[in-house]
């Protein structure tokens, strides 16, 4: 087991250092100049804001300094946001992102399980159409597509929740549904299946002609046997959850890190496109790993490769 | 010792008319495509959504006969009209809007000629939305097609030669699916909207180069098992060459995972099209795609909702009926998948 996981954390850097590689020389590959008034500046003083942010040095020391910086933490200053550090700026704008992504995964979550349950019990019943059907529309109608509505019908129209503005909780409740709706869907859909195949396994069967109640059976042998795979699908409800709040946080103008990123790719931003860059690889990898090390602990049916004796 | 010789008369075939009909083989041999077909056509669910998006698709096609205007066609003095549909008074569709409490004939009060009327109204240029909503759909479809296309195109060869070859070369091919695969899909395509002009060709480009990598694991995982396979065996021996029987017998039994897998991969298209243009890096104005025109009518959501309207339908009705769809056919080439 922990050989396995340190070879993960190898993966893991190894993924970030080629990644940080590629984006790095990718970012000087494009055209254009990061300041806006270079045509104002006089070659002295473009010389001096060259040599400021190291522009002046050849590409390989920068990229030796970049990566250098990257050990260290340093992940370069911005230069659009008043020169500030890239870390910095992504440390005041990680705390919205991680409530709203939080809030969104654990609400749709716990009702993507309860929704799943429901319809698995009433198979092929009303019920379980209509959850079919709502975890089908929150798997397709698009994170912003919903947002949109959200803030048109509860914020705009009947003033139950702000148009757009971060200051206590009721702010964060729409974008919190808007990126609850794909979590819910797929771990709604997910859990059907898993409850089904559990349903109609021999334990259940047991437990209930040893004279449980259903709900005894349901709650103490079903759930908890189909919860386990869930954890599978935390990884890539990350990374969707993480997609829609770039343009949730966006819509409703929450100071976000998904938000920084839109708008330093419209201001060509480029150490912060970078730093985020990095930095949301970086976050998605480790929760893939920490998935992974999860599943491992907590199914002990999965017992990396040597037959169960690690 | 001679054996005595039975006359062909005494024997007798007994029971002979009901063997008969008990070996006819009552309904007509069917091959697998006529069966998955069949199992198609039962789900209603997916009939109905292979009808919504065949009409879509052949409303797109012919965009340039059914749209009533051009796309980009600018009337500057008939701007944000509200719907109207014809003389027909439905409350949404009448040409009327909230003005300060009120509701107010738009028409009327920017003079339009008689008789003009916008199904969806116009936007802030004078556009008519309803002809921009069709241009946009075509446009975001190309887009998916496109990127499915060449997602296929990666995705079908690196999987069948990663399975195929086995050994080293898989070892390699899958180290390079494990990095490509472990950054998140959407920094590898802002980063190549960004390097890439903002156009058709940088979105198709940018969306395939991360959506290849599901299709090759799971081509890869099938060749595995096909490659064992008895006719896989006597192709070889038979001395076909591997391309031939990657593509004489490979690529169709493998149709099935590439079909299903290709109906997910265009609703992924279609929603990061529109993803890219709702923030602005994806379709350039003055072109029209769902995302542009979604992104256009949330800006004048307050006072304007019915520009909103349209796109986020005709958005959610593509993705809704392509993921149906896609689980239809899941269950038609897979029946055992569902319960």
């Amino acid at each position: 087991m922990a050989k396995y996981i340190l070879k993960r954390i190898l993966y893991l850097f190894l993924t970030l250092f080629i990644i940080a590689t590629i984006t790095f020389f990718l970012m000087k590959m494009l055209p254009g100049t990061p300041f806006s008034n270079q045509n104002r500046l006089s070659p002295d003083q473009l010389a001096i804001v060259k040599a400021q942010y190291g522009l002046d040095q050849p590409v390989f020391i920068q990229y030796i300094r970049y990566i250098g910086g990257l050990f260290q933490g340093n992940l370069g200053t911005s230069f659009q946001f008043n020169n500030e550090p890239v870390t910095q700026l992504i440390g005041q704008r990680l705390a919205p992102s991680m409530q709203i992504g939080a809030q969104a995964m654990i609400l749709g979550t716990i009702l993507g399980i309860l929704l799943g349950a429901i319809a698995a019990i009433r198979k092929n019943s009303w019920v379980d159409t209509l959850a079919t059907f709502i975890s089908i529309l929150g798997i397709s109608i698009p994170s912003f597509v919903l947002a949109v509505l959200l803030q048109f019908y509860l914020a705009y129209k009947w003033h139950i929740y702000p148009v757009a503005l971060w200051d206590n909780f009721q702010s964060s409740v729409l974008p919190t549904i808007a990126l609850a709706a794909l979590p819910l869907g797929n771990v709604a859909r997910f859990m059907r299946t898993e409850m089904v195949d559990v349903l109609s396994s021999d334990y259940i069967e047991l437990a209930k002609s040893k004279g449980n109640s259903e709900w005894q059976v349901v709650v103490k042998h079903a759930l908890r046997n189909s919860l386990i795979p869930i954890v599978t699908i935390i990884g890539p409800m990350a990374v969707s959850t993480m997609t829609g709040s770039m343009v949730v946080e966006n819509i409703f103008s929450i100071p976000g890190i998904g938000e920084q990123f839109v708008k330093s790719i419209t201001t060509n931003d480029y150490p912060t496109i970078m730093g985020l860059t990095i930095f949301y690889s970086f976050l998605l990898i480790l929760v893939f790993l920490i998935v992974d090390i999860l599943y491992v602990l907590i199914d002990p049916r999965i017992r990396l490769g040597n037959g169960g004796n690690d | 010792m001679e054996i005595p010789q039975i006359p062909k008369d005494k024997f007798k075939l007994l029971n002979n008319k009901g063997n008969k009909e008990q070996e006819k083989i009552g309904t007509p041999a069917l091959t697998y495509m006529q069966d998955v077909r069949r199992r198609l056509f039962k789900n209603k669910v997916a009939v109905v959504c292979l009808t919504l998006l065949s009409i879509i698709v052949l409303i797109s096609v012919f965009a340039p006969v059914i749209a009533p205007y051009g796309p980009n066609v600018q009337h500057a003095t008939l701007s944000n009209l509200p719907p109207k549909l014809g003389n027909l008074n439905i409350p949404g569709f009448n040409g009327y809007q909230n003005m300060g409490g009120k509701m107010v004939d738009a028409y009327q009060q920017v003079h339009a000629p008689k008789g003009t009327y916008y199904i969806l109204g116009t936007d802030y240029l004078g556009r008519d939305l309803l002809s921009r909503i069709i241009y946009g759909t075509r446009l975001s479809l190309i887009v998916a097609v496109l990127a499915t296309l060449v997602d296929l195109l990666i995705g079908i060869p690196y999987g069948i030669v990663s399975g195929w070859k086995g050994g080293m070369t898989d070892n390699f091919m899958q180290r390079i699916v494990e990095i490509v695969s472990s950054v998140p899909n959407l920094i590898v395509v802002i980063l190549m909207m960004i390097i890439l002009k903002p156009g058709l060709i940088s979105i198709v480009l940018a969306i395939a180069i991360t959506d290849w990598v599901t299709m090759a694991r799971l081509i890869r995982a099938q060749t595995f098992q096909l490659k064992e396979q008895e006719y896989v065996l006597a192709a070889r021996t038979l001395g076909e060459s591997s391309t031939k029987i990657a593509t004489k017998h490979l690529i169709p039994n493998l149709s099935s995972t590439i079909i299903i897998q290709t109906m997910f991969t265009i609703p992924n298209a279609i929603f990061f099209e529109a993803f890219l243009s709702f923030i602005g890096i994806g379709i350039p104005a003055p072109n029209a795609s769902l995302g542009t025109l979604l992104s256009d009518g949330q800006k004048a959501f307050r006072f304007l909702p019915y520009q909103m309207w349209a796109p986020a339908i005709i958005l959610s009705i593509i993705m809704i009926a392509t993921n149906l769809l896609g689980d239809g056919l899941r269950d038609a080439f897979d029946p055992q998948s569902s319960d």
